[in-house]
């Protein structure tokens, strides 16, 4: 497989405006002769759906849930990054692309990230036109907060829920489009199965969830916008409906897979209480920059905090990290919690927890001012948990939250399949090993806003609309291939519940494939995850039939799905003989347990390539060239 | 704890429906309420029956697709709390619930707990946005906006479309759900141009999906898991009438019936 990343040539800091220049437009009325399937309805989906409708272009937009407005972007709560600098203190689209850069801990494509920080710019402006009701200052302008990773103050946010306002306006800008026609909207469909004629992604077999109708629709550019496959891993942030079918159905049809292993688990969740925990849920990482993380200094403390006096904690991070304390980057502080816990300093009654003490704020700032800036978020832990964190530390743990990885995608964020685009958390090019705070939220709206309408343009500018005919071969092959799979899981009725197999390859990928991992555990799970998926195939019981709303089936495929990539995942984490951001080799770390990269051997993408069933994946390799930014042991000490 | 459940079971939109009855020996109170329907679902499927069908997904209280009525309450019995992020520990062991879809006819059963709710998308359509074409916005500080009206906007805003208010109202009316994004524009500069327009087209289509008048029964703004005042409901209401007001004397001035 040749791997061409498409990065104009020129100074960076002109390499998009020229790359703008350079590429093909369609002419306006040419342009609803063609049809553009968007699948997913997040941030990327949604703002790439209404963009290019507003464009011109036919749209087809599909979802899994019952409206376009559930996509769980709308879980972010945080903020979004933005090199407005409305702060004065010190930023710029050159320092949010080295952020950035050095975040992912230099495993990120340059171009694609400075691009990612010069249209960010241009995001903040589209929510505000939109009504996003950003927080704002008593003077009436925008306000930031600081984020986790970054020493300056860019990060936007609408109270804890920022992700849902931005997304609400993209939403709305995509019911707008519905409104007026230009958008097909077909919620409560799944893609099962992506048509490819003639080496061309033309079209998507999608599932009608209600009625069980299987169904092929063509379009002249696919975008794939279905978000990360952290839910491999059963316990997650992730909500329950989040999938890797649709970007593994097209891995499996010739699209590359850009390193899969490259997972963020996130310093500030809620604790596992036991067996019947069906999801995790995220504490925001804005909680940070006023609570302080601790565990008792000694193994087994096993006091109430308030008994524990200051002299017997350990501030760990302050203490490890004394330039960014609190707000060191999420793998770091993972990480960090992680040998708190092992080393018998964990909190809680499982011992899988670490104190985040608001304590000191609320005697500095009071406890009014604690609750205007995170009421809902003390709400919701309360809830969840039924302690009061103005009263107690709350208990943290890292858990799952976002997959850098995904599938491999040029400048253009088009995949090694041509006419099929790639964007936000479903691709892998911006956020490198590590995801910075605040930048998901960035890059699926850079994605669809500001990128793919270009790019989708120039692509389609080259390429005459062709109608798919309803009983093209390969239509037919891809219906037969998504029934066949479907019949099969039905008929098993085995002993088995798909959920027990999902958490059983939920606990394999956590033990060897999560916040450490080493030869010996990838190995094993190696031989593990395979064994899993032939019990699975032989044992799963689906009950009900594929002709109505049957939620077992709709699992089963993803599970069988999460099956393979799983592996896909260990293989990666297993060939990459280094560490960098969240991906921690236990046998690459320097004395004092730091990540420690090898940019002689690993300064480079790696794109696995399906080769066949039984046959094992390729690795093909895009080496990363940093012209701009110095390759550096990233340190926030 | 011990729970027994009555719940909903309905195959299709033209089935009769009926309820139920599953037991539950082994119930944590650390366990959220849909993670107690997915206990009880794993024990049907190993017994061979179908399970219960219910919506969900980010099970964070955000995402808006948890809709079941619990003992006659949508979300159940706490207050400002999504079903998704109820724990058993505020039931009494031994407790028996009942547990129903949506009931709104404007809202369909799709199945067992499951509604279809694409009126909601519906209304939005009808008007619910600021007509703002991506790379025409002017640059985010050109309009300050008072933090107290962006403050309002945003507890309007904070509206996660499930449904609750529309199934707690004895008139099955979804004007808290329509004055909620209504209200929101209403409240910030960049939704003035469309303002009247707005009112006039999202209430229409409110109307002709189904849904009942609002009486100020107040039984949504109990219901809504995210507390929005129906303050935003009187202020849809004043925008209703001045917009038809508006459209009233522009049609006798000048014969344009613009619509509002």
């Amino acid at each position: 497989m040749k791997l061409d990343a498409k990065i104009p040539a020129g100074p960076i800091e002109k390499k998009w405006e020229q790359h703008q220049l350079d590429m093909k437009l369609v002419n306006p009325a040419n342009k609803r002769k063609y049809k553009v399937l968007v699948v997913g309805t997040g941030l990327a989906g949604a703002s790439a759906a209404a963009t290019l409708a507003e464009l011109g272009y036919q749209v087809e937009a599909f979802c899994y849930q019952d409206s376009p407005r559930r996509a769980h972007s709308i879980a972010a709560q945080g903020g979004i990054n933005a090199a407005k600098n409305y702060q004065n203190d010190g930023d710029s689209v050159y320092r949010l692309f080295y952020d950035t850069v050095k975040g992912g801990d230099f495993r990120a494509r340059e171009a694609n990230v400075y691009r990612l920080a010069q249209v960010s710019v241009n995001i903040i402006d589209q929510c505000v036109a939109q009504g996003v009701p950003f927080a704002r200052e008593y003077g009436g302008l925008l306000a930031n907060r600081s984020f986790g990773g970054a020493q300056v103050s860019r990060t936007f946010y609408a109270r804890g829920q920022t992700g849902q306002q931005l997304l609400l306006g993209a939403y709305q800008a995509l019911e707008r489009q519905v409104g007026l026609g230009k958008v097909k909207m077909h919620a409560r469909h799944e893609l099962l199965e992506l048509v490819v004629v003639e080496g061309r992604a033309r079209g998507i077999v999608v599932r009608d969830l209600v009625t069980g109708e299987v169904r092929t629709h063509a379009g002249d550019a696919v975008v794939l916008a279905t978000g990360g496959y952290g839910n491999v891993f059963f316990l997650a942030t992730y909500a329950k409906g989040c999938n890797g079918t649709a970007i593994w159905r097209a891995y499996k049809q010739g699209a590359a897979f850009g390193n899969p292993c490259y997972t963020q688990i996130h310093p500030t969740c809620i604790p596992v209480t036991g067996d019947h925990q069906s999801k995790l849920t995220l504490m925001s990482e804005s909680l940070r920059n006023d609570g302080r993380i601790w565990v008792p200094k000694q193994a087994g403390d096993k006091r109430p905090p308030a008994q524990i006096p200051e002299d017997e904690r350990d501030y760990y991070l302050e203490r490890k990290y004394p330039s960014f304390g609190n707000l060191a980057p999420r793998d770091i502080a993972s990480r960090a919690a992680k040998e708190a816990c092992d080393a018998g300093r964990g909190v809680g009654p499982t011992g899988l927890g670490v104190y985040l003490d608001f304590g000191d704020a609320i005697q500095r700032l009071g406890q009014g001012a604690i609750r205007e800036k995170y009421g809902n978020l003390f709400e919701m832990y309360e809830r969840i948990t039924d302690d009061d964190p103005y009263q107690v530390p709350m208990r943290i743990f890292p858990a799952t939250h976002y997959t850098m990885g995904g599938l491999w995608v040029d400048y253009n964020l088009m995949s090694t399949i041509p006419g099929l685009f790639v964007a936000g958390e479903a691709n892998f090019s911006d956020h490198g090993a590590n995801r910075l705070g605040a930048s998901a939220l960035m890059q699926g709206l850079a994605d669809g806003y500001f990128v793919l309408p270009y790019t989708i343009g120039d692509f389609l500018a080259r390429v005459k609309p062709e109608p798919l005919a309803a009983d093209h071969p390969a239509v037919r092959a891809a219906e037969a291939a998504v029934r066949a799979r479907s019949e099969k899981l039905l008929s098993i009725r085995g002993k088995r519940t798909v959920m027990s197999f999902h958490r059983a390859l939920g606990r394999i990928m956590w033990e060897h494939c999560g916040m450490a991992r080493d030869r010996q555990g990838l190995q094993a799970a190696l031989q593990k995850i395979p064994a899993l998926r032939a019990e699975f195939w032989e044992n799963v019981n689906v009950p009900g039939t594929g002709a109505s709303l049957n939620q077992s089936l709709e699992s089963a495929g993803r599970v069988a799905d999460f099956l393979e990539l799983g592996e896909l995942m260990c293989r990666d984490a297993l060939e990459r003989e280094e560490s960098c951001g969240g991906h921690f080799r236990v046998e690459h770390q320097t004395e004092d347990g730091e990540a420690r990269r090898d940019d002689q051997r690993f300064a480079h993408v790696a794109a696995w390539e399906y080769a066949g069933e039984e046959r094992a994946p390729i690795r093909n390799v895009e080496p990363l060239n940093f012209e701009f930014v110095h390759l550096a042991t990233r340190s926030y000490k | 704890m011990k729970i027994r459940l009555q719940v909903w079971r309905q195959e299709h939109a033209r089935d009769a429906g009926r309820f139920e009855t599953y037991e539950a020996p082994d119930v944590s109170p650390d366990m959220s309420f849909l993670e107690l329907l997915d206990v009880v679902n794993e024990r049907l499927v190993l017994e061979g029956r179908e399970p219960i069908a219910f919506d969900h997904d980010c099970r964070e209280g955000i995402c808006g697709a948890c809709s079941v009525v619990i003992d006659g309450r949508p979300h159940g019995p706490r207050e400002r709390t999504t079903a998704c992020q109820l724990h058993m520990r505020s039931f009494p062991d031994g407790a028996e619930i009942t547990l129903e879809p949506w009931r709104a006819s404007a809202f369909p059963v799709v199945k067992d707990l499951i509604v279809d709710r694409s009126a909601f998308d519906r209304i939005i359509a009808a008007g619910g946005f600021v007509s703002a074409p991506t790379g025409s916005a002017p640059d985010g500080n050109a309009l300050p906006i008072e933090k107290e009206n962006a403050d309002l906007a945003m507890d309007a805003a904070a509206c996660i479309g499930c449904g609750a208010c529309v199934a707690a109202c004895p008139n099955a009316s979804a004007m808290l759900f329509t004055a909620a994004k209504a209200s929101q524009l209403a409240l910030l500069p960049q939704g003035q141009p469309e303002r009247w327009r707005r009112a006039t087209a999202m209430v229409a289509r409110m109307d002709q999906e189904g849904f009942g008048s609002c009486t100020n029964h107040g039984e949504c703004m109990a219901a809504c898991p995210k507390g929005i005042s129906i303050d935003h409901i009187a202020r849809l209401n004043r925008d209703w009438i001045h917009a038809s007001l508006r459209a009233g004397r522009r049609t006798a001035t000048s014969g344009d019936s613009a619509g509002g």
